[in-house]
């Protein structure tokens, strides 16, 4: 259906006319010029899209836009709007990425969860990320950085 | 857990190897970048040099800090331009941009490269500005591949560093009435100590200008042991682009008026277009450019381009091929050219009578997808008889000459434009995406921008080639190999032939990634996948050592010692499993230990892991990767270390389940729900160990410590179940096979 659909934006309302069954990623990228939000799949399997809904981490390519009516919606763009964000500068820190390109996603994956769970374990860590891929093979690292990101040790290691 | 590393990774693993190795090593095979020249400091011994210098500055270097990494002033190598403003402008703030024909995959090419220019120009890292991969601003490079960014590029950066430094000096010279020899230089900063207060930048000796070459005796380059940001680990130039989502992929550009482009696809390889229905796109709103089977709907939003494609209605014909994945290595065996000798010596039969056991076996690999984070992209416009390209690619300059061509340009009024890549791995060699972007450009003159789709990236992936080994061999009743017989189809033959001391060999090779394959004999193109052939090559030849230690009742890695007088591929193996902790056992011991080794492109790496084989489910969990690297002179500690990591990870995807599923010429893998990369559950605790061997030019780090992840896996999970898997991947339904097997 045709209409116009108004939500939060990173802090700032927002509002897109057009067909609401659109996916989000789409609107972001291409209506509303947020290019830091990926695509990789399409389907929700790869977690380069991740955005952040209402404090919940979601798959912004299988969210349609009339689903975020009303919602505060984030992306990496409206992350550490005033200088890095711990987590941002955690990965900048363990240098944890490598082209780059899931980067995003893992970064406002990692948020939703310390938002949750602020004080993870590596393995609570672990299990959070398990389907945001990343094929340069930065694991070990983003691991890291999110752990340092939560103060749950290992600071200063690296 | 990696070892405690920050700035001071390197250096201080570096020194825990330092005593045992002091002394150069032979260097290797075919190194022709290698320099024993003992030279510049005529007269002084080590000591002398080293007190000169003040302490600490070599003490990461423990081997021959005399022996200068001297390139070819500037190497004519691989088309690079003689003149030093081809790579590097000064502003007259006296920031510096260094250009480079390489691109930014992730890999670090963007840090390493301006630490070469900054420690060879004597400017802060800081300082440096790098522009990548841009035919319009940067001296031309063959591609972004094979690990040859440090290795080639990096002598002719460092060349004209050097050269441009000589020239600035005599500038200053001039400029303070000095002789150049008392000038001293720091963060771009011309000092004379003999009258404090007089200095001049090399900002403000250029103006933003180009540096006017000058007739010189010599432009030296530095001797390592005076490198102050070569060596070091450096903060990644393109960090805050990546963290904040300012990074620009291809796929990010956008122009006014541009049209997003869907294009109608075959269902299989080897389909044939008959005919299509574009009525009903064309109804919804797209644009459709149509050229006999290429047909694009077009939209000014990218979903509904997608959506606009889902109603096109088109027909092909499927005499596409009956092999699948399945069938595929009877297939390979059938169809591959005829074996080519890659390497013999001695004589087979000879060695068949000095044999007391012979142990021969087949070794198989599937076809496995590049699978890059970044789809295919690429943004195009085409003006006045001009085209510009934003593409994902992994070379741009050979893109040029295809996209020009394409549109009827001259190659002068292409210009191909390299923003970040999302990871490329040999895939992005490939530019169809780039080249349907441009004559789209020009086919509807507005710009136009073609991001493939997961499926079509599967669909048009250059696949690391499926690929069969077989290895007949025979051993003494001392445990020494008495020969080997190695054929290999499908992978092509780099690094087939053995390192190890065997006195009768042949390797022979038909096909491979890089062509001279029959048509029909591969489901579609093939090409460079990380480490091309080397993994397929490695897999076979360190599995079969491993069945031949278990056959001579031998550890693995006493059987290899046994077998190798290569000394670098020696000083791998101890110092790999001296972190590892390895205990001599014969094999299969219980404990799941496995080791493997390998050369690429005169890198030479040895890989010790430990992996837990679950006897109900087949599942392999890899506990623990240790793997050791010598590439030469390491130029950026951090950056090698996230190359082998990252190699390392990647690796345990070909290894434990990628495999491109394929029937009829369909491929059915289409998205990452049944072709499996690995995830963060699958990472084993990794330690890297960076040989320390400064006194051999670099050579490449990003490929060599992949090769060994499939062989090294096999043989601990022998170990660990005492059943060898000799098929790649290593799912769980073969594991459970072989077990069943017993």
């Amino acid at each position: 259906m045709e209409r116009t659909i108004s939500f939060t934006l990173n802090g700032k309302p927002a509002s897109v006319k057009g067909e609401d069954d659109r996916m989000l990623l789409w609107v972001l990228r291409s209506d509303l010029g947020l290019t830091g939000t990926k695509f990789g799949c399409g389907e929700g399997l790869c977690g380069a899209c991740t955005v952040i809904v209402n404090r919940e981490a979601v798959r912004s390519c299988s969210v349609p836009v009339k689903d975020v009516a009303g919602k505060q919606v984030m992306t990496i763009e409206g992350l550490g709007q005033s200088g890095l964000h711990t987590i941002q500068a955690a990965f900048v820190k363990h240098h944890a990425f490598q082209c780059g390109y899931c980067t995003p996603g893992m970064i406002l994956n990692a948020y939703a969860l310390l938002l949750k769970t602020p004080k993870p374990t590596p393995g609570q860590i672990t299990k959070h990320m398990e389907d945001n891929l990343c094929r340069c093979g930065a694991h070990t690292r983003i691991v890291d950085a999110i752990a340092e990101a939560a103060g749950a040790g290992r600071g200063g290691v690296r | 857990m990696k070892p405690a590393d920050g700035t001071e990774t390197g250096a201080r693993a570096l020194t825990g190897q330092v005593g045992a190795f002091t002394e150069p090593l032979p260097h290797g095979r075919g190194s022709d970048q290698s320099h024993d020249r003992k030279g510049g400091v005529a007269g002084l011994s080590r000591r002398e040099l080293f007190d000169l210098a003040g302490p600490g500055l070599f003490l990461c270097f423990g081997v021959d800090w005399l022996a200068a990494q001297e390139p070819a002033r500037l190497p004519a190598r691989q088309g690079y331009p003689t003149d030093l403003n081809a790579y590097l402008r000064i502003a007259p703030d006296g920031r510096v941009t260094c250009f480079a024909g390489k691109v930014e995959l992730g890999q670090g090419a963007m840090t390493v490269l301006a630490q070469i220019l900054a420690e060879e120009l004597d400017v802060a890292y800081d300082q440096v500005d790098m522009v990548l991969g841009d035919t319009g601003l940067c001296p031309y490079d063959m591609g972004t591949f094979g690990s040859m960014n440090v290795r080639f590029f990096g002598p002719a950066l460092r060349g004209a560093g050097a050269e441009a430094r000589t020239i600035l000096l005599q500038m200053a010279g001039e400029q303070l009435h000095a002789p150049v020899a008392r000038l001293q230089v720091k963060g771009g900063l011309v000092t004379d100590p003999a009258t404090p207060g007089k200095s001049v930048t090399y900002g403000q000796l250029v103006q933003g200008k180009p540096i006017q070459l000058r007739h010189l005796q010599a432009a030296p380059v530095k001797p390592v042991g005076g490198y102050t940001v070569v060596g070091h680990a450096a903060p990644r130039k393109d960090a805050l682009d990546k963290v904040t989502g300012k990074a620009k992929y291809a796929g990010d550009f956008t122009l006014p008026g541009l049209l997003h482009a869907r294009l109608v696809r075959p269902p299989a390889h080897g389909a044939k277009f008959q005919d299509a229905d574009t009525s009903a796109a064309e109804k919804a709103g797209a644009r459709v450019i149509r050229d006999g089977g290429f047909i694009a709907v077009l939209h000014d939003r990218p979903d509904l381009a997608d959506r606009a494609l889902g109603l096109v209605k088109a027909r092909f014909e499927r005499p596409g091929p009956t092999m699948d994945d399945k069938t595929i290595f009877d297939h390979l065996l059938k169809t591959a050219p005829p074996l080519r000798d890659a390497g013999s010596s001695g004589d087979l039969a000879e060695g068949e009578k000095t044999s007391a056991a012979i142990v021969e076996q087949t070794y198989l690999n599937s076809y496995v997808a590049h699978a890059p984070m970044e789809p295919h992209s690429a943004t195009a416009t085409v003006e006045n008889g001009k085209a510009t390209v934003w593409a994902s690619t992994q070379t741009p300059f050979s893109l040029r000459q295809q996209v020009a061509q394409a549109i009827g340009l001259a190659p002068e009024h292409v210009r191909i434009i390299t923003p970040y890549v999302g990871g490329g791995f040999g895939g992005k060699s490939s530019g169809g995406q780039a080249i349907e972007a441009a004559r789209l450009a020009k086919a509807t003159g507005k710009p136009v921008q073609v991001v493939w789709s997961r499926a079509e990236e599967f669909f048009y992936d250059t696949f690391r080639p499926a690929a069969v080994v077989k290895i007949r061999s025979g051993l003494t009743s001392a445990g020494k190999i008495a020969f080997w017989d190695y054929k290999v189809y499908g992978a092509g033959e780099r690094e087939a032939k053995p390192y190890y001391d065997i006195p009768h060999q042949r390797t022979l090779s038909a096909g491979g990634w890089q062509g001279g394959n029959p048509p029909g004999m591969n489901l579609s193109a093939v090409g460079p996948w990380r480490a091309p052939s080397v993994n397929t090559n490695t897999f076979a030849r360190e599995s079969h050592m491993d069945a031949l230690a278990a056959k001579a009742g031998m550890d693995p890695l006493e059987f290899r010692l046994k077998n190798l007088s290569d000394a670098r591929m020696r000083r791998v193996l101890e110092a790999v499993a001296k972190q590892f902790g390895w205990k001599a056992a014969k094999t299969p011991s219980g404990r799941g230990a496995g080791v493997a080794c390998g050369i690429y492109s005169d890198a030479y790496t040895a890989t010790m892991a430990e992996v837990a084989v679950d006897p109900k489910t087949g599942h392999v969990q890899v506990k623990r990767v240790v793997s050791a690297l010598d590439v030469g002179l390491v130029i950026n500690p951090d950056g090698l270390r996230q190359q082998m990591e990252g190699c390392i990870a990647m690796g345990l995807g070909y290894a434990l389940t990628e495999e491109v599923h394929f029937k009829d010429g369909e491929v059915l893998d289409r998205n990452f729900d049944s072709y499996q990369i690995p995830r963060f559950s699958w990472m084993p605790r990794v330690e890297t160990i960076l040989i320390d061997n400064p006194g051999m030019a670099a050579v490449g780090g990003g490929e060599p410590p992949i090769i060994t992840v499939g062989a090294v896996i096999a043989n601990a999970i022998y170990d660990a179940a005492g059943v060898r898997l000799r098929q790649l991947p290593m799912t769980p339904a073969r594991v459970l096979e072989a077990l069943k097997k017993g």
